[in-house]
């Protein structure tokens, strides 16, 4: 992002050819389905104000005149916000979430609604209206086999530069899948009014990118900072981790790259959560009971979809739920009603809300069980990432090595609440030390040609 | 959800109706008293159960009632409890809604600080032990008019719990009487308030309004009723309720001649395990505990702006009723049930007050002609205080002619309905313009006290034989002659002297 920055600052190229060029992209990658809605209108308006600044010298910063791409869950006063859910089909919110107008203030332009899992419920990318996210840009596979981009952000990490949500893993996960930099933030850093909700008490933003330092920027933590001292830290290694489906190549690339830390001084050190077998638990027990809660408000009456009128109110409830969710959304209202019914409130709620939350430095596993996995053999893939959230913890998945299929093996780090900052040092370094084949447009668009010749 | 407890409403107006069938649980009367804001308050009267007013007849065991009562009240503050949308009297409908309030998805709620304030006011007041710590909880059922599908409110941990009030019953012959009673007050929570529907029957269609300001007290009266010693009875519950008088006639009518032809209903649906309504409570995962300091836990250097500090609130609370009242009787040696009328009648302390102010007669005197007189006069033709003819200055006047004996008692009442017809004439001019003062001259009242007593010597025998009626007869022959002039307990002792009595 700095570079193309730097190109906007030296007139290599105006925001509005930018701006074309993504918005052709776009055009050209549909059978990606990454895109719900493309706001090309308000997009291009936005790039001929940020080529006036730029032709005055008056940029706004680091972030004026580039493109970002929002996951349609956000609202966004004036387009529409869908959640990739027939029951907000054509719902144009009247207000902004906390984030866009922070972003538009930097004279971001907004390119558009990324698709997802129907209400960010799902890890594979797949089940929403508008189509799954086919395609993994890293797919050389020649059959009709695509891979997941992950979920739920899954539109987000094929847009490649773009705010996604994160209840579980949903920025991490597709950022595994599509190597990319996928960070959470600490629960409660960046504001998530206007985010609709999954989860309430796990739910935030969450930025994928290209690199480290984009991440940091747009997550507007200001300016670069250097690399972390590596030999200050202390990384710590949980063994619960280590679990049976777990590839041997990415069981080797954890170890290379905690190798990789000690041989800088740092302290590497095995550590137990002991725990942890029972988050993924314990995670759909609140999900879905959140899931059951934030959902009661969508029924028809006031701004989504409704069935035919000319039935009683509770008629007119049921169909349209039925109508506009899709399975996965209703299993898991239904899952999320039941936990919370008095006669289960004591064994299930109760229980899920004592999980565990430890004091910890920096933690480092790997972000997925393997490698981006193909559709046919795909597998929930949150049993790694969903503890973070319970904690409301900060965390990085960066890619870290190629497997020998080609495919990107991603690792994750994790810190305290609200060390946000130095937890992005540690992921720069690790960045630069690996430094991984960052995905290039033209490669991609090479790719991507030659599929469709297919 | 299948059948849930059965609720009822009786004639009269607000009246909510519950359909006992596998549908809605909720239908609410038209039009409802819906708030923004609201404390709602849960009160049982379990020490003193209320005695039906039949007989019983021989052999019949007795009942005893069992009520609580939930009270929803709103809350005075200019915008509402989570958003800030204003709170305003007869708006057009949905004209005062905010993202917030009309659930749109991603809309977050901002606690209402004024609103805190409130209920903490309102549980030091009611005697509460306010709760450093409170939570918020969703209250989950669908209805039209709770757009998010659930209600934000404090049931696991409310802001206030274990207050008590002391009221009075009107009791003894005329109701004259006032006993003091205690009623516990359960606890107190702030929630959200639902919109308001208008059932429209004749189109069957519902209108919703989410502006959700009414004004209104509100309350929802619990009743069983059960031999004492044995277990509850039954709870039947009675919804929307707006008046005193129709809570009581709505507890009164639940008495047992009527009971034995429900009971059955009753005992029916609770019996059916299935039919209790399940909210589905879970924390409010938006709102953060709720965190109140007094003096002593207030950290240092804390912005006063940022933080609720019960004692500081304690210290703005005007004089309790209860300390009033007790003021009262010590200050003027007025009854107790004298000192809850005062203060049941809006305006009527500050009048008594103020007439005791300016006139010199004693303050028992006032008493008696504020509560009897005034009030009497007042209720008879349904006027507020404010609303009087006489002015508390008119009756201080009147009350000096009747200290100083320039009129009579009997005189003064005259006076009294002469000052309400609204002439704006002053109590002395009505008493010189109707020559009501009372003889002054002693001598003059002896001498015809003379003359009467010999104009009738009978009765003066009668007197003198102890007949205890005969003296009055006296009195009244020579107020006769004196044309009511004359004061009565003057000629009584003059009557008296002459007879040697």
């Amino acid at each position: 992002m700095l570079e193309v920055s730097a190109a906007l600052k030296q007139g290599q190229i105006t925001p509005t050819e930018l701006c074309q060029k993504c918005l052709s992209l776009i055009k050209k990658t549909k059978f990606l389905h990454a895109y719900i809605t493309v706001s090309e209108e308000v997009a291009l308006k936005q790039a001929k104000e940020s080529e006036k600044r730029y032709k005055h010298e008056q940029s706004l910063g680091d972030l004026d005149g580039i493109p970002i791409a929002v996951k349609d869950t956000f609202s966004t006063s004036g387009i529409e916000t869908t959640c990739a859910s027939n029951m907000l089909k054509g719902y144009v919110p009247p207000y902004n979430a906390r984030v866009v107008p922070k972003l538009l203030d930097q004279e971001a332009l907004l390119i558009g609604k990324t698709n997802l899992d129907e209400f960010a419920i799902g890890s594979g990318g797949t089940d929403g209206v508008f189509g799954p996210r086919k395609q993994n840009p890293h797919s050389k596979n020649e059959d009709s086999d695509w891979l997941i981009t992950g979920g739920s952000s899954g539109g987000s990490a094929a847009a490649m530069s773009a705010l996604g949500s994160a209840t579980g893993g949903s920025t991490r996960n597709p950022a595994a899948h599509c190597r990319f930099v996928g960070f959470k933030p600490s629960y409660g850093l960046v504001s998530h009014y206007g985010l609709i909700l999954l989860v309430n008490l796990m739910d935030v933003p969450g930025i994928l990118t290209r690199c480290v330092d984009d991440a940091a920027i747009v997550t507007l933590l200001n300016h670069l900072f250097g690399l972390a001292d590596v030999s200050k830290l202390c990384i710590e290694i949980p063994k619960e981790y280590l679990v049976p489906e777990l590839l041997s190549e990415v069981q080797s690339f954890w170890s290379k790259a905690a190798d990789l830390f000690e041989s800088e001084g740092a302290k590497v050190i095995e550590v137990s959560i002991p725990h942890t077998s029972y988050s993924i638990v314990c995670y759909h027990v609140s999900c879905t009971s959140g899931v059951a809660l934030n959902m009661a408000r969508l029924d028809g009456l006031q701004c989504s979809h409704r069935c035919d009128t000319d039935v009683p109110t509770q008629s007119m409830y049921a169909s349209t739920r039925q109508e506009a969710f899709n399975d996965v959304v209703r299993g898991r209202i239904l899952s999320g009603n039941l936990f919370l019914l008095k006669e289960n409130w004591e064994n299930y709620f109760i229980k899920a809300q004592k999980s565990a939350t430890s004091h910890l430095d920096v933690f480092l596993t790997p972000t997925i069980l393997s490698e981006a996995v193909p559709y046919l053999e795909f597998i929930k893939n949150y049993i790694f990432t969903q503890a973070v959230n319970m904690a409301g913890l900060p965390a990085v998945s960066i890619p870290a090595a190629l497997s020998n299929q080609g495919l990107p093996v991603e690792l994750r780090f994790f810190e305290h609440a609200f060390c946000d900052q130095q937890l992005l040092t540690v992921a720069k370094w690790f960045e630069k030390q690996v430094q991984f084949p960052v995905i290039q447009l033209q490669e991609f668009m090479d790719d991507c040609s030659s599929m469709i010749t297919q | 959800m299948a059948a849930p407890m059965l609720r009822w409403g009786c004639r009269g107006r607000r009246w909510a109706f519950a359909r006992v069938d596998g549908g809605s649980c909720h239908r609410r009367g038209a039009p409802t008293g819906s708030t923004s804001n609201r404390i709602r308050g849960e009160s049982s009267v379990a020490q003193q159960p209320l005695h039906t007013a039949q007989k019983t007849r021989k052999g019949e065991h007795k009942w005893a009632a069992v009520v609580g009562l939930e009270i929803h009240a709103q809350i005075s503050s200019n915008s509402k409890l989570f958003s800030g949308s204003q709170v305003r009297f007869s708006a057009p409908p949905n004209s005062l809604v905010s993202f917030f309030d009309a659930s749109l998805p991603g809309t977050l709620p901002v606690l209402n600080r004024r609103c805190v304030e409130a209920a903490v006011m309102t549980g030091l007041a009611l005697n509460c032990h306010i709760n450093k710590k409170s939570l918020f909880d969703r209250k989950h059922y669908f209805y039209a008019d709770l757009p998010a599908g659930y209600q934000i409110t404090q049931q696991r941990l409310p802001i206030a719990v274990n207050g008590s009030l002391i009221y009075g019953v009107c009791a003894g012959k005329k109701q004259s009487q006032v006993i003091p009673k205690t009623v516990r007050i359960k606890q107190i929570q702030l929630e959200q308030d639902s919109g308001k529907s208008l059932h429209d029957n004749l189109r069957s269609q519902t209108l919703i309004d989410l502006n959700r300001a009414e004004g209104q007290l509100r309350v929802d009266a619990n009743i069983s009723v059960h031999h004492p010693g044995e277990p509850l009875g039954v709870r039947t519950e009675v919804k929307n309720l707006n008046s005193i008088r129709f809570l009581a006639k709505a507890i009164g009518e639940c008495q047992l001649p009527l009971l034995v032809s429900f009971f059955l209903l009753c005992t029916m649906s609770m019996r059916d395990k299935e039919g209790k309504q399940d909210y589905r409570f879970m924390p409010e995962p938006n709102l953060p505990p709720l965190v109140l300091y007094d003096a002593t836990s207030l950290p240092a250097g804390a912005d006063p702006q940022q933080v609720i500090n019960i004692d500081q609130i304690r210290e703005t609370l005007p004089e309790l009723p209860s300390v009033t009242r007790e003021k009262l009787v010590q200050q003027y040696g007025m009854l107790l049930e004298h000192s809850f009328t005062l203060l049941n009648e809006v305006g009527l302390l500050e009048f008594f007050q103020n007439v005791i102010k300016e006139t010199r007669a004693e303050p028992k005197k006032v008493t008696s002609w504020v509560l009897n007189t005034f009030l009497g006069y007042l209720k008879q033709q349904n006027l507020a205080v404010s609303e009087s003819p006489v002015t508390p200055s008119a009756l201080a006047e009147l009350l000096d002619l009747l200290d100083s004996r320039t009129i009579s008692s009997s005189a003064a009442k005259q006076v009294f309905e002469e000052l309400w017809k609204r002439e704006g004439k002053t109590p002395g001019q009505i008493v010189s313009e109707k020559q009501l003062e009372l003889m002054q001259d002693q001598g003059a009242l002896e001498q015809l006290c003379h003359s009467v007593m010999e104009a009738h010597p009978q009765v003066v025998m009668d007197v003198k034989n102890r007949n205890p009626r005969a003296i009055n007869k006296l009195i009244g022959l020579v107020r006769k002659a004196t044309q009511s002039r004359a004061d009565p307990v003057m000629i009584k002792e003059i009557l008296e002297k002459k007879l040697s009595l």
